[in-house]
């Protein structure tokens, strides 16, 4: 099929705003999205600047809009968006060249909200016990992989407003209801307020945008429930 | 001036090798450590891994597992050329390591009795081979991704330092010893020098030097042509995995976990085709073997539909078992090939999955300048881009996973020791002139061709000529063919002419360690004349003991090639004919 990536550039080197600029190139219906932007990069303009990495969807390297919409180029082929796609970087992101935005500020929510497991008790010999049923409690939530898709779309996240954003979230609930973790106390500092979960206005957005198919809003619903009432 | 950073560990690649062993070198607060990667850590290929870590629980056997059991399922699974006193070290970290990921949160799977839950997979069996055993930790179908988040998370705990996308382009080394490194950072495309007493290179694998690969485009053996360059050896480049089960055309990975689960390789006629050639344990026989049976009934015609490729069958295994047990391998057959596995058979062809070779080390993980075994003070390597050699000529399923978190956190322990001790080696006067040169030559060139051609020229050529089976004439084409491709990767040239991001740039200097390595891999498969393992020469059918019972350390000079040889340990198990 013939097909035409219409891409946000932002090249500050060379030129202060960012332009659109279209490519026009042959594909099959099963490329990926991803195989497009390669071709690009690899037979027509080597300037073009995006991040990826595994290419099938388990590194989380390359969220991006892709018709508007949130996802992984890798997970998106051109038979389900058409001919002419509108590839741009995520929202809310501060673009630093083409499609690569800084991430670094997305990743310091991880350690805010403690995203990690907390239990400081002895270690056992062997493993911590845990039911087939505790684990399904996060089970979900586990298979984050931090790109950025599901806080790129939320409204709340993108007027800068310092929400910690559904990620972050994500990241959290997947040890609140972690039953080896002990360290809710210490996390709701960062969840229980107008930055944390609070800000999240359930639009689902991100469980749209979430390539890995997480219940995102869902997961903060718990996490606000659990915040309100019994604090796990 | 470049900006000079002190400290006094520096690990270079931030995947599951690399982080278990900062975590571990975090632990001594005396040692000033800092992670050097071209990626976010968690972008890193160890999440990719689907179906396990191998470890002798014995959770799910009523009559239990034993390290032994796994020791002796390795060294018959590397084809007798894993050195088997450190074969032995990893086979007795594995149950305590597992352990370890555990109780630093990592989700696995359970049992209904809340155990680790654990699976059949490929090679692994009890008392020595007499039937299969469910060894294989896992965590769903995403074991790597578990890892390396669980990893990556307490690392965020215990406020590891990360450079990231900062791209390792030299080592400096002087007096035989490891000094520091030079990086360039992607976002301005400055060089940084990096001191330091000591450095391990976790850089991962180099699948993309092959057409058809499961590796993340970033998988460009890095640390290995790093290496290389500086004259020290390579060891065992031509074992090299080529994984039976990835979806056609893509080589995305399908796990070796489904056929763990019961899932069956057919051929065209629908015939199980396995209990031909492997009878006892069928589909679950080593890797090296499923592979060759799959290019066997290829080329007997019988593919489906007279195609590349065969089925992996998983319909008789019930939805259940595929959405709980395989959730990502239903998810990659639907978003890839638009096919419900519960439904239908999956098409797939081996795919380059796993590099053997890499930097020689000892159990330590402290890199061999020779192979007499001295040892590079300051340098280290581990993971993927290490050759202990725990995997010899073919790798068990679950054990690369295994082998990152071991020797990773070896490595991290025996460095901080190593810190401790040693002073800061003073660098030469401009530490960042050869890397600074290169790099200006490459930006500064017009006219010449695009690495992309270059890449993909090799990438095509070693899968027609290096791949799966090998005969000498094929090999001697392919070597001038790669002759002639590393003198065009001095001609390349760049669109990008900026600082800020430019990885046409990077992929271009990829390219380079990947033509020379390919070159590598090809002379060392060209001078072993046996078949063992992964390595299968057409001309040279049988494994050789007598004469081929020994690593390769292949030493790139002057832009020659030259094979030396380390013989195998062998403790417990002598070397028998391989039958599975």
């Amino acid at each position: 099929m013939d097909v035409a990536f219409t891409i946000r550039r932002y090249q500050p080197e060379v030129r202060e705003d960012p332009y659109y600029e279209t490519f026009k190139f042959e594909a099959e219906p099963t490329d990926r999205v991803l195989d497009g932007l390669n071709h690009i990069k690899w037979h027509m303009d080597g300037t073009l600047a995006l991040r990826r990495s595994c290419q099938h969807g388990i590194c989380g390297s390359d969220a991006m809009r892709i018709n508007g919409k949130n996802g992984l180029a890798c997970k998106t082929l051109l038979q389900d968006v058409g001919a002419e796609v509108t590839i741009e970087p995520l929202m809310g992101f501060p673009v630093l060249k083409d499609l690569i935005v800084d991430v670094d500020p997305f990743f310091e929510q991880f350690k805010k909200v403690k995203a990690y497991l907390i239990n400081d008790g002895p270690e056992p010999d062997r493993e911590r016990l845990q039911s087939p049923e505790e684990a399904a409690r996060y089970g979900d939530t586990s298979k984050c992989i931090m790109c950025g898709a599901c806080t790129g779309s939320c409204p709340s996240f993108w007027p800068g407003s310092g929400f910690i954003g559904p990620a972050a979230v994500v990241q959290a609930h997947r040890f609140m209801f972690d039953s080896r973790d002990e360290g809710n106390e210490e996390r709701a500092a960062a969840l229980d307020g107008r930055d944390g979960v609070w800000a999240c206005r359930t639009v689902f957005n991100c469980t749209k945008a979430c390539p890995v198919g997480i219940q995102v809003t869902r997961a903060i619903g718990e996490v606000k429930r659990a915040l309100t009432w019994d604090g796990s | 001036m470049p900006r000079v950073h002190t400290y006094d560990a520096l690990v270079v690649g931030a995947g599951g090798a690399g982080l278990m062993a900062s975590l571990y070198l975090g632990r001594h607060p005396g040692v000033r450590t800092a992670v050097v990667s071209k990626l976010y850590p968690t972008r890193s290929h160890t999440g990719a891994a689907q179906g396990g870590i191998g470890a002798s629980l014995g959770n799910m056997d009523a009559d239990g597992d034993r390290p032994e059991w796994h020791t002796y399922d390795t060294v018959k699974g590397s084809d007798y050329l894993g050195d088997q006193d450190a074969i032995e070290v990893m086979c007795k970290d594995a149950p305590d390591v597992v352990y370890e990921l555990e109780h630093m949160g990592l989700p696995f799977s359970r049992t209904p009795e809340g155990r680790i839950a654990q699976r059949r997979f490929g090679g692994h069996t009890k008392r020595f081979g007499e039937e299969a055993v469910r060894r294989s930790c896992y965590a769903a179908s995403r074991t790597g991704h578990a890892i390396l988040q669980t990893l990556y998370q307490q690392c965020v705990r215990h406020d590891v330092q990360f450079f990231n996308e900062y791209h390792v382009v030299d080592l400096l080394i002087e007096d035989g010893a490891c000094r520091g490194l030079v990086a360039l950072e992607l976002a301005t495309g400055d060089l940084h020098v990096f001191r330091a007493k000591a450095v391990l290179l976790a850089t991962g694998g180099h699948g993309r030097v092959w057409e058809i690969t499961s590796n993340a485009v970033t998988l460009t053996g890095d640390g290995l042509a790093l290496v290389a360059r500086k004259g020290l050896p390579l060891e065992d480049l031509e074992f090299y995995q080529f994984h039976p089960t990835g979806i056609y055309r893509m080589g995305i990975l399908i796990t070796e976990g489904v056929r763990g689960e019961g899932g069956i390789l057919r051929n065209s006629e629908g015939e199980r085709f396995m209990e031909r050639y492997a009878p006892n344990m069928k589909d679950l026989a080593s890797r090296d073997v499923v592979s060759r049976a799959i290019y066997k009934e290829i080329r007997a015609g019988k593919g489906i539909d007279g195609k590349r490729y065969v089925h992996l069958d998983a319909t008789h295994l019930g939805r259940e078992v595929i959405e709980k047990k395989l959730t990502e391998i239903a998810d990659f057959c639907r978003t890839y090939l638009g096919i419900d596995p519960v439904e239908t058979p999956i098409p797939v062809q081996p795919t380059a999955h796993y590099a053997m070779g890499g930097i020689p080390t000892n159990v330590d993980g402290q890199v061999l300048a020779d192979e007499t075994g001295t040892v590079v003070r300051g340098l280290y390597a581990a993971g993927e881009a290490a050759c202990v050699s725990v995997h010899g000529a073919n790798r068990l399923g679950t054990n690369s996973l295994l082998d990152l978190v071991v020797f990773g956190r070896r490595a991290g322990d025996h460095m901080a020791e190593y810190c401790a001790n040693a002073d800061l080696e003073p660098i030469g006067e401009e530490p960042t002139a050869a890397a600074h040169e290169r790099i200006e030559r490459l930006r500064n060139r017009e006219g010449g061709e695009r690495a992309a051609d270059i890449r993909a020229e090799m990438q095509h050529l070693m899968m027609e000529s290096v791949s799966v089976f090998r005969t000498g004439e094929l090999l001697e084409e392919a070597r001038d063919r790669l002759a002639e491709l590393a003198e065009r990767v001095d001609h390349i040239s760049i669109d990008d002419k900026g600082h800020e991001y430019n990885l046409d740039l990077t992929e271009a200097w990829e390219t380079r360690g990947m033509v020379e390595l390919a070159r590598v891999i090809t002379e060392c498969a060209l001078n072993r004349t046996e078949s063992r393992g992964a390595h299968s020469r057409e001309d040279f059918p049988k494994r050789d003991d007598e004469n081929w019972l020994k690593h390769s350390f292949a030493y790139l000079r002057d832009g020659k090639i030259d094979i030396a040889y380390k013989p195998v340990t062998i403790t417990r198990f002598q070397p028998k004919e391989r039958v599975y």
